[in-house]
Parts: C-alpha cells; sequence; structure tokens
C-alpha cells in the first residue's frame, strides 16, 4: 500500500489499516473472544501487572477469564473493596503506574466511594472496573444494581458504561489515557454482565492517544515563562512552595535544578513531601496547618511566590484574606482550573512542569539568596528549640511520636516508603520523616481518609517490591480497615506496621482541648490487642511503651523476613504543633497551646 | 376535558420583575451570564455539567442542550446568576470535564438571545372577545394550533415578553403556558470563533484561534 500510493486520493484511516500499525496489540486480534477477555487484553496490553479486587456475582465472567490469565496478571485477593482501592492507590503512588481495581455491581462498587473521592482529590491514577447487572435488568432494582455511574461521577476524572463487548478495547484504551494523562485521576468502568459473557470479533487493542475534546498539557506561553523569569529575577525574597505535580509530573531532576540555580528556598506540602530529599540544602521544611514554623511565617514576607505543582489548599492557605497578599504570585499548574481558584496569580505558567521548570531555569539568573535562606534557618532554629528538640530527644516520660520517627530516621537512613494513615501520626510523620527518593511518602492528603494506611501500604510494596515499606498508623486508623491483615496473611506481602497508640482519636482530641474547652467528647477509643489480632493472622509483632526497648523494637520489626506488626505505646495526650489554627493566617501559627 | 382545567393564577407583580434580564449588575456583583458549552454528544455528560452548579449550590435559571452546527457536537446553554469571578471558575470546572471541547461565558449585552412561549386558550373566549385578538397581534403572537375548544399561540422573546402577554391573557382564561430556556447567538459577527479568540488570550489552549476539532468526525478515538 505505501508504494503504490495514488496521491488525489483522499487519504482515510480505517480500523483495519491501523492493525497493521506497530503500537497495536495483536495478541487474539481477528478471533472472537469474550468481553471479558478483551478486559484482560486491554491489561496486557497496558502494561498492568497487578490487579486489587474482589469478586461478586456481576464481576464473575470477569474473574472467570482470570483463571486463565493469572501467569500473566497477579491479583491481589483484598478483604474490603475500600482496601482494594486504597491498595490501588498505594500501587500506583509507589510505582507511578495506573493501578487497578476489580469490584462487583452494588455494594461492592459502593464499597470504592471512598477510595474514589481520595484519588480524586489527590490526582492518583486508577482504573477500576466493577461488574453490573445485564444490561436488560438496568433500572429495575435488580439485585445488587446500583447506579454505580451517578454516585460516582463527582468522585471520578471520567466514567462509562458499557453494554456493548464490542466497545471493551477502545473505552478501555481511554479509560488508561485518561487516568494517566494531563493531571492524573480515578476511572471507573461499569461493565454490564452480558458484555462481560458476549463473544465478538476481536481486532486488536490500539492505545489511545488523544481524545479530541480533551487536552492533557496545556499550551505553554513563552510570554509567560518570561514574565515569571522576569520576576524571580527583580525578586529579593522569592520562595518557591511545591506539591505533588513534581512528582506526577516526573519532574524532581527539573525542579532541583530549578531552586539551585535561583538559589531559591523551597517548602513542600504534605503530597510534595519526597520530591525534594529532605535534607537539601534548600529543603526549608513543611507549609500548613502543622507544618514548620519558617515557611509559614515567611509565606507573608517574601515578595515572588513560586507555587509548583500545587492547588492552595486551605490547609496550607489558612485564612486566605491573610495569605501572601504582599507577594507577586507565579502558578506552575498542569490544570488550569487550579489557577486564580485560590489564591490570585500575577504570572499563570500553566503546563506540564516538566516542560516549564526547564523552560524557567534557563531564564534565571544564578543567585543564591544567602541571607534569605537564613531567615528560615533563624525561624527553624526557634521551632527547634520550643518544639523539635523536645519532641524528638525527650529524656522523661512517655515515648513522643517525634522520638519514633528520629529512631525510625537512623535505621532506614531515608530510604523506606512511609506510608501514613491520617491524624497526629501522619502530620508527625510527615514532618519528621527524612526521604532520600520521590514517591516514598504515599498519605491520604486532600480527602483526610481514615482507614487509607494499611491497604495503601500493601498496595505500595507491590509497586515497589524492592524497597522497605512502614506503614504509620495510629489506633483509630488501623481499626478502620485492619481487616486487610487478611490481604498480608494471603499473599505473604512484606509489609512493616508501625501503630502508634495513644488510646486517643489524638486530633480530634487536640482540637477539643484547644477549641472547644477539653471536653473530650468520643475521642477515648479502646484497642485490641493487636500483636494477638496479628497473631491470629499469623503475623509476627510485639508491643513496647518503654523508651529502652523503641531501638531494638524497630530494628526487630525492620530486619524481620516478613510482615511484622509494631505497636508503640505514646503518650496518651501530646499535641502536634507548631499549628495555624482555623481561621487565622500562616504568619499566626503558634508553636505551643500559651500562644493561643 | 380543557374546560375543566382552571385557568392558571399568576402574581401580578411578576412583570415588573420579568425585567431582571436587562439588569446591571446588583450591588453583591451578581448579574446574569449565559454560558456556552460545546460538548461531545455523551450519556451522563449533563449530569456531569449539572452537578458543577449543585455542587456550589449555584441554581441553573435555564438550561438548553441541542446538536450544535458541527456534526456530532453538542451545545449547552445555561443561565445563572453569578459573579465575573465564579462565572470563571464554573467555566474552567466545566471545561476540565474530558468530554467537554469548549466552554465560555457572555453577559446579556454580547450576546442576542430568545425564549420561546406556548400559551393555550380557550376559543370561544378569542372569538368573542375582540381584545384579545389585538393583544395577540401586539405581543406579536402566531397561532400554532386552532381547534373548537382552544387555540396554541407561541411567541418568542426576552421574558419579560413572554411574561408580559401571560398577564394580558390571564384575565381571559389562559388554560395551560409553556415556556422554553433560553437560545442566546453571540453578537459579534465571528461569533464563536471571535470569543474562542478572546478566551484563548486568557486560556491554556492552542494560540490557533479556531478550535481544530469542531467538524471532524474522524478526530473522535475509536477503534
Amino acid at each position: 500500500m505505501e508504494s503504490t500510493l495514488i496521491i488525489d486520493e483522499p487519504k482515510t484511516v480505517t480500523n483495519h489499516s491501523s492493525l497493521a500499525d506497530a503500537s497495536v496489540w495483536n495478541n487474539k486480534a481477528g478471533t472472537t473472544i469474550s468481553g471479558s477477555q478483551a478486559v484482560l487484553e486491554a491489561f496486557i496490553a497496558e502494561g498492568v501487572d497487578t490487579i486489587f479486587g474482589y469478586p461478586g456475582g456481576a464481576i464473575m465472567p470477569i474473574y472467570d477469564a482470570l483463571y486463565d490469565y493469572h501467569d500473566k496478571l497477579k491479583h491481589v485477593l483484598v478483604r474490603h473493596e475500600q482496601g482494594g482501592i486504597h491498595a490501588g492507590q498505594g500501587y500506583a503512588r509507589s510505582s507511578g503506574k495506573v493501578g487497578v481495581v476489580f469490584a462487583t455491581s452494588g455494594p461492592g462498587a459502593t464499597n470504592l466511594v471512598t477510595g474514589l473521592a481520595d484519588a480524586m482529590i489527590d490526582s492518583t491514577p486508577l482504573v477500576c472496573v466493577t461488574g453490573q447487572v445485564f444490561a436488560h435488568l438496568l433500572g429495575t432494582d435488580a439485585f445488587q444494581e446500583v447506579d454505580v455511574i451517578n454516585i460516582t461521577t463527582p468522585v471520578t476524572k471520567w466514567n462509562y458504561q458499557i453494554t456493548d463487548a464490542a466497545e471493551i478495547p477502545q473505552i478501555m484504551a481511554k479509560a488508561f489515557f485518561i487516568a494517566r494523562t494531563g493531571r492524573p485521576g480515578p476511572v471507573l468502568i461499569d461493565i454490564a454482565k452480558n458484555a462481560q459473557l458476549q463473544k465478538f470479533d476481536y481486532k486488536g487493542y490500539l492505545p489511545c492517544n488523544h481524545i479530541r475534546s480533551y487536552r492533557p498539557k496545556p499550551i505553554v506561553r513563552q510570554s509567560y515563562v518570561e514574565q515569571a523569569a522576569a520576576l524571580i529575577n527583580e525578586a529579593k525574597k522569592p520562595f518557591v512552595i511545591f506539591g505533588q505535580g513534581v512528582i506526577l509530573g516526573e519532574a524532581e531532576l527539573e525542579f532541583k535544578a530549578f531552586i539551585e540555580k535561583g538559589g531559591l528556598p523551597a517548602a513542600w506540602t504534605i503530597l510534595g513531601l519526597s520530591a525534594l530529599p529532605t535534607d537539601h540544602p534548600q529543603n526549608v521544611g513543611m507549609l500548613g496547618m502543622h507544618g514548620n514554623y519558617g515557611p509559614n511565617v515567611l509565606t507573608n514576607e517574601c515578595d515572588v511566590l513560586i507555587a509548583v505543582g500545587m492547588r492552595f489548599d486551605d490547609r496550607v492557605t489558612g485564612r486566605l484574606d491573610k495569605y501572601a497578599k504582599q507577594a507577586k504570585v507565579i502558578h506552575l499548574d498542569i490544570d488550569p482550573s487550579e489557577i486564580d481558584k485560590n489564591v490570585k496569580t500575577t504570572v499563570p505558567l500553566w503546563g506540564d512542569c516538566k516542560e516549564t521548570l526547564p523552560l524557567l531555569t534557563q531564564l534565571i539568573q544564578p543567585a543564591k539568596h544567602t541571607d534569605w535562606i537564613k531567615q528560615f534557618r533563624d525561624l527553624g532554629q526557634k521551632e527547634t528549640d520550643k518544639v523539635i528538640h523536645k519532641e524528638l530527644n525527650p529524656a522523661i516520660g512517655e515515648i513522643t511520636m517525634g522520638e519514633v520517627m528520629r529512631v525510625l530516621n537512623e535505621l532506614t537512613g531515608g530510604n523506606a516508603i512511609i506510608v501514613t494513615d491520617v491524624g497526629q501520626h501522619q502530620m508527625v510523620a510527615c514532618r519528621y520523616a527524612k526521604f532520600n527518593e520521590s514517591k516514598s511518602n504515599i498519605t491520604s492528603g486532600g480527602a483526610g481518609t481514615m482507614g487509607f494506611g494499611l491497604p495503601a501500604a500493601i498496595g505500595a510494596k507491590f509497586g515497589a517490591p524492592d524497597r522497605t515499606v512502614v506503614a504509620i498508623i495510629g489506633d483509630g486508623g488501623i481499626q478502620m480497615t485492619i481487616q486487610e491483615l487478611g490481604t498480608i496473611m494471603q499473599t505473604g506481602v512484606d509489609v512493616k506496621i508501625l501503630i502508634l497508640n495513644n488510646r486517643f482519636l489524638g486530633m480530634v482530641r487536640q482540637w477539643q482541648q484547644l477549641f472547644h474547652d477539653k471536653r473530650y467528647s468520643f475521642v477515648d477509643i479502646q484497642s485490641p490487642d493487636y500483636v494477638m489480632v496479628a497473631k491470629a493472622y499469623r503475623i509476627e509483632g510485639s508491643s513496647i511503651d518503654q523508651r529502652t526497648d523503641l531501638k531494638a523494637a524497630l530494628e526487630t520489626m525492620l530486619h524481620h523476613p516478613n510482615s511484622y506488626l509494631l505497636e508503640v505505646m505514646v503518650a496518651k495526650e501530646d499535641n502536634v504543633f507548631p499549628m495555624v489554627p482555623q481561621g487565622r493566617g500562616v504568619s499566626e501559627i503558634i508553636l505551643s497551646k500559651e500562644e493561643l | 376535558m380543557s374546560h375543566t382545567l382552571a385557568p392558571i393564577q399568576y402574581a401580578p407583580t411578576a412583570l415588573e420583575g420579568g425585567a431582571a434580564s436587562a439588569a446591571p449588575p446588583s450591588l453583591d456583583g451578581k448579574q446574569e451570564y449565559t454560558i456556552t458549552v460545546y460538548t461531545e454528544n455523551q450519556v451522563g455528560l449533563l449530569n456531569r455539567i449539572a452537578i458543577i452548579f449543585s455542587r456550589r449550590k449555584i441554581n441553573i435559571e435555564s438550561l438548553n442542550t441541542s446538536p450544535s452546527e458541527a456534526e456530532g457536537i453538542h451545545r449547552f446553554t445555561i443561565v445563572i446568576n453569578e459573579t465575573e469571578d465564579v462565572v470563571k471558575k464554573l467555566c474552567r470546572q466545566i471545561e476540565k470535564q474530558v468530554e467537554v471541547l469548549k466552554a465560555y461565558f457572555n453577559t446579556n449585552e454580547e450576546i442576542v438571545w430568545q425564549e420561546l412561549a406556548l400559551y393555550k386558550v380557550p376559543t370561544d373566549v378569542i372569538t368573542e372577545k375582540v381584545i384579545v385578538e389585538r393583544l395577540l397581534r401586539q405581543f406579536g403572537a402566531r397561532a400554532v394550533v386552532i381547534r373548537q375548544d382552544y387555540i396554541i399561540f407561541e411567541t418568542t422573546g426576552h421574558r419579560q415578553e413572554t411574561e408580559g402577554l401571560i398577564h394580558a391573557l390571564a384575565p381571559y382564561g389562559l388554560i395551560e403556558f409553556v415556556r422554553s430556556a433560553r437560545v442566546a447567538i453571540i453578537k459579534a459577527s465571528s461569533g464563536f470563533h471571535d470569543k474562542l479568540r478572546e478566551f484563548e488570550a486568557y486560556q491554556p489552549a492552542n494560540d490557533v484561534s479556531q478550535n481544530e476539532f469542531l467538524g471532524k468526525r474522524s478526530e473522535v478515538f475509536s477503534m
């Protein structure tokens, strides 16, 4: 065909000719296969290796097909669909790939909703496949029928219901393309049982490379790059704040080159944590409600604020009318709807930061800003004196969460993946954990989903099998998804579970103490004997409450050949400080409750 | 059967309020905006767009969706009462949806718009009372259906015009009334493409002012 092309003939691309394309996955092409097989062929073509799921009536044809694919696709049987989707999230966050999740119709699908919301707000690429009742039963209140598409619309980047198997290859291709491109997010594909069973003429699998109504990356404007560079070059006190966009855009090196050339101090949101090594000389710490003193105070002193791949969440900004009002704002984001959403920008530098950062680096003048960075260090010293030192090195009293982190850092050297749940332990872990590598901090940020930690850690280990995964979880969060110990038992996955038990729902208790006259309303939570629970699941464990045992216990946990559960009894009524109390500006951050 | 229906009662003060569509921004900065959205024709997309408003507790005053001039592309016309800042953010949220090609907004000054209204009136009253016929002429109404028992008239115009005829007809036994959503077209001579150019000056898209995908069915991803 290529040698006899007639010039005048209109060039048409048909499905048939595209089959010759090298990018087409031709396995089984030209044969008759079932919709279920087509789903699994799509996974293989997309490079999926692991699926987290739970079977049920409406997804049985897919599970039946999976029986023949068990050598190519690893299926992790979770204990609850919420555990499945959080594991998918952990997998996606540690590997940078798309997490894949199976659930059945009805309750199976509704159990995914929390994870979808979490993945949506934290921009985690997922493809979830749910079974659905036969197409002819849709809308009849059939057994385990739930309107999954409408329930999940607000919490998915895209969703689609398939009732005809012939649609499956194209829709799966779109699903993976949408999930991983642009600002990533969760996609849900609901497949009616008849489509799973239906045989159709399979023409092969063509990965999706465009959708005409969807522009994953905004076009970078050189004029905005120039304006941004000019602002940075004139700035006396430039300040970089960065989020997960740097990790999702795989722009860690570009980011480092940018701040190093400009001598720019950089602070992170908790989802941006680990994009820049924590001991980098220009890393000035954590932003937000429980972030570091320096970056919060100096946000209101900088003259140019450069936001990279972050979305000015209210936990980062505090009161907006008291947030960086003096600064010119440069906002780098791949999602144009984030620009001007919360904070008005001076220069809207939309685009993929992997592209925009090098353009910006090229135009900025090498600088040092030594005195300005020293201001961060000086305030950091004040924080160390008032908060950090006693948190990390208490001589007497109960074990603190901070000292657990200090010892853990010494033992891991900052090379472990740290997965956290939600609450006080999460803030302490993020404040003090040491990281050398990107994609090492996995936590539920925007949604604040308790119960995220344990299943996400399981997924993280499958996504990065060569790395040590430590799940740090409070005594509240562990009890929300503790059933996933069963998944660990069955798969033998190696996850180190570190429970920081303060016998309270600590973060709520802290707020009740500070803002509700210490009226402790239903925060006193009891725990089972975690070591015995672990033992019941054939996982070894121990519990300590003495400072002298801490290092040895953590060593035992880390060196154990398999999963291990360590419970550390920590101080009951410790508070996380510093804190930007709700309704205050970031520079009104307090270091102790006496300042409230 | 139609004679058994009681005439619909309308509050007489509504006529004065009907002029809102031409009103300038109110004290809180809110005014009427017409949002135009070009989308793929896809099941569920209406819900995806509607929840962008309902999530923020914003009431949709009027919503029309129908095929556009480009094959396979639908056009939504949505009227809301909001500030410019909010409507701008809403448009970006709408445009973020995978199946939306473009969303933009206009004030009432920038567009020509119409609503269509149908009025069902008892035939005997119309034939007996000369004044009714004059009213209909005055409001530019056209008869769509003429039957022994009732006549259906149609008018097009702004809200206050269609509202005006309701009030004029009410005393003579209006049986039923229905009004369509707003449809709007941009005043500028090159319409959509001009507006796109203006938007893309502030929006992250190709420097090409025309949407190269419109009208190209082959650009839809398929296998």
